[in-house]
């Protein structure tokens, strides 16, 4: 009986070092991006692009980064939303009969959803490198959105799985079509899960660096147009990180920070929203 | 009038809904078609088998073996896994059966934001912490000196990556098991960590073993953490503590400047397709895994 007792406590005790473990990790991988970042993080970091001798550890800033990522990760995510949004809606409201088929859907969605974005990247390069065109923000945009639309599908289907079938009986038995039912019905009950499933995309979408490496290229200005190349966050902070002088190291671990708080934001938003989502929802 | 338009409305919003579904459901054939065709000017030099077992790396002198790639790809990945498991099982436990609902609450977020976390501030996190770690601490203690960029230091960083991955599908398999099975075996007197032995654990075997094979797929292309960290010097590695370079670092590193050199970017593209085939693999054992036992209960 006591040997029982003894097994139980000693396992009892591995599991509060491993939930320690987790705990410990996340704080100490935020704790050192803060420690080693907040330094070299000025205002002229955030406000202004790269000057002359930036990369020997002279004036300037990742200005053109931050933008560049901001444009890719909001282009990427408006066009997996133009796709992703009626695949999700198709699926909870046309198929709602065929069980099946919408699983099978599911299933594919599970597996695509695991492809390594290098393929992704990689893939991406050659149909541009075949098609002649060059690394630019249209051609990241692309890959980007294709890589997150598996996700943003597959979020947004967990959250229209739970409108209840009263509601969509009622909505067509009003005379309502069924792409009313889907867009004015479905999708307003779903707003809030809507919304964490856009923010879970543009997450993923900021802070791929694979996808991108090939396909945007990198460049000191902000750009302009959509057919120009465009630098990103991520591959600010690789590209940084190799160097070997001081201040351009010390730059890239406040990158690191930038980038770090950009998540932490997107995390706490959807949070919140979510936490709204419970409130306001027609209950059967 | 107004009956017609909304029918068309109807009808076209139907047509966008079928087009977007098709194209996400050609993408992926599109993808294992395009990889294939790209491979195949290497694929009919060489043997698919010669170039898996071959170690030789010169791409200047047309050779091509993978061997050290898909080695150092091994090791870090089933490193990873070995640590990440036990720390998710055991995690996952803790927070279904024993913890207060304030706890997993508690925990939630924590584990939300780490799977969050973008790979290159796991990547930066590694060359701050995890390579010095290794090269001041570790490896002196086992008598050898390295400058950190190891396979270790690959494997440890990556098991931080997968373990909220691996976390979050164990906490769902641990959910679904139903209560009366446990109440019952309370019931007949066996104490709450006996329960858990015998017959969580036993049902929840697939779920585990379908998780980590999940982990494993997300681990082998996990790309920049990795490269930042694993010292990509091209040789198979015989310790924990040499160098390593695996497949996705090798697409990575030299995807850019491929071009000039002749069968490179079929060689590159096979590594691809080599990285798209397994990790599908890996998915759909461990998804089809997840619907048997699903369906059993």
């Amino acid at each position: 009986m006591k040997l029982k007792k003894t097994e139980e406590i000693f396992f009892k005790f591995l599991m509060y070092i491993s939930v320690s473990f987790i705990t410990a990790s996340l704080f100490l991988i935020v704790f050192s991006i803060f420690y080693k970042g907040l330094p070299s993080l000025s205002w002229e970091m955030v406000s202004e692009t790269p000057k002359g001798g930036f990369y020997f550890g002279k004036e300037g800033g990742i200005l053109n980064a931050i933008i560049g990522s901001l444009y890719l990760s909001i282009g990427a995510t408006i066009l997996a939303m133009l796709f992703g949004i009626p695949i999700a809606l198709f699926m909870n409201v046309y198929l709602r009969k065929y069980n099946r088929f919408v699983n099978g859907i599911r299933f594919f969605l599970d597996l695509l959803w695991g492809i390594p974005s290098i393929v992704y990247g990689a893939f991406g390069f050659t149909i541009m490198v075949m098609l002649g065109i060059k690394t630019s923000l249209l051609a990241g945009i692309i890959t980007v959105s294709i890589f997150i639309l598996p996700i943003m599908v597959r979020a947004l289907d967990e959250v229209l799985k739970t409108v209840p079938v009263g509601l969509f009986e009622a909505s067509l038995s009003l005379g309502s079509t069924r792409s009313e039912t889907a867009f004015r019905v479905f999708l307003r009950q779903t707003i809030p899960g809507l919304a964490t499933a856009i923010l879970l995309s543009f997450g993923r979408a900021i802070g791929d660096a694979a996808s991108v490496l090939f396909t945007t290229g990198y460049t000191d200005h902000i750009p302009t147009s959509i057919m120009q190349p465009t630098a990103t966050l991520p591959l600010a902070i690789f590209f940084q990180l190799g160097s070997p002088i001081e201040e351009v190291r010390s730059r890239a671990y406040s990158s690191a920070l930038i980038l770090t708080i950009i998540i932490l934001l997107i995390s706490v938003i959807s949070r919140i929203v979510s936490a709204k989502y419970n409130k306001h929802r027609i209950k059967f | 009038m107004r009956f017609l338009s909304r029918k068309i409305r109807d009808k076209s919003s139907l047509f966008w809904m079928v087009i977007s579904l098709v194209i996400l459901l050609l993408m992926p054939i599109l993808l294992a078609v395009g990889l294939y065709l790209k491979s195949l000017p290497i694929l009919q030099e060489q043997s698919f088998w010669d170039l898996l077992t071959e170690s030789d790396w010169k791409p200047m002198q047309g050779k091509f073996g993978f061997l050290p790639f898909i080695t150092s790809s091994l090791w870090v990945t089933f490193l990873s896994i070995i640590i990440a498991t036990p720390v998710c099982i055991l995690t996952a436990i803790y927070l279904t059966q024993y913890a207060k609902k304030r706890v997993l609450a508690i925990m939630q977020p924590i584990i939300d934001i780490l799977a969050g976390l973008p790979s290159v501030i796991y990547g930066v996190w590694g060359v701050l912490i995890v390579v010095p770690f290794i090269s001041k601490t570790v490896a002196p203690f086992f008598g050898l000196q390295t400058s950190g960029y190891t396979i270790l230091a690959g494997a440890i960083v990556l098991s931080i990556m997968v373990i909220p991955f691996i976390l979050n599908i164990l906490i769902e398999v641990f959910r679904t098991i139903p209560e009366e099975l446990t109440e019952a075996s309370l019931s007949v007197g066996a104490t709450k960590w006996e329960t858990i032995k015998y017959v969580l654990l036993k049902k929840a075997f697939p779920g585990i073993i379908s998780a980590t094979g999940l982990g494993v797929a997300r681990a082998f292309g996990e790309t920049i953490a990795v490269l930042m960290v694993v010292g990509n010097v091209v040789k198979v590695p015989t310790s924990v503590f040499d160098s390593g370079y695996p497949l996705p670092a090798l697409i990575a590193n030299n995807y850019g400047e491929m071009l000039s050199i002749p069968m490179y970017d079929s060689a590159l593209m096979l590594a691809a397709l080599i990285l798209f085939g397994i990790v599908l693999l890996f998915n759909f054992l461990s998804r089809m895994a997840i619907i048997r036992s699903e369906k059993n209960q």
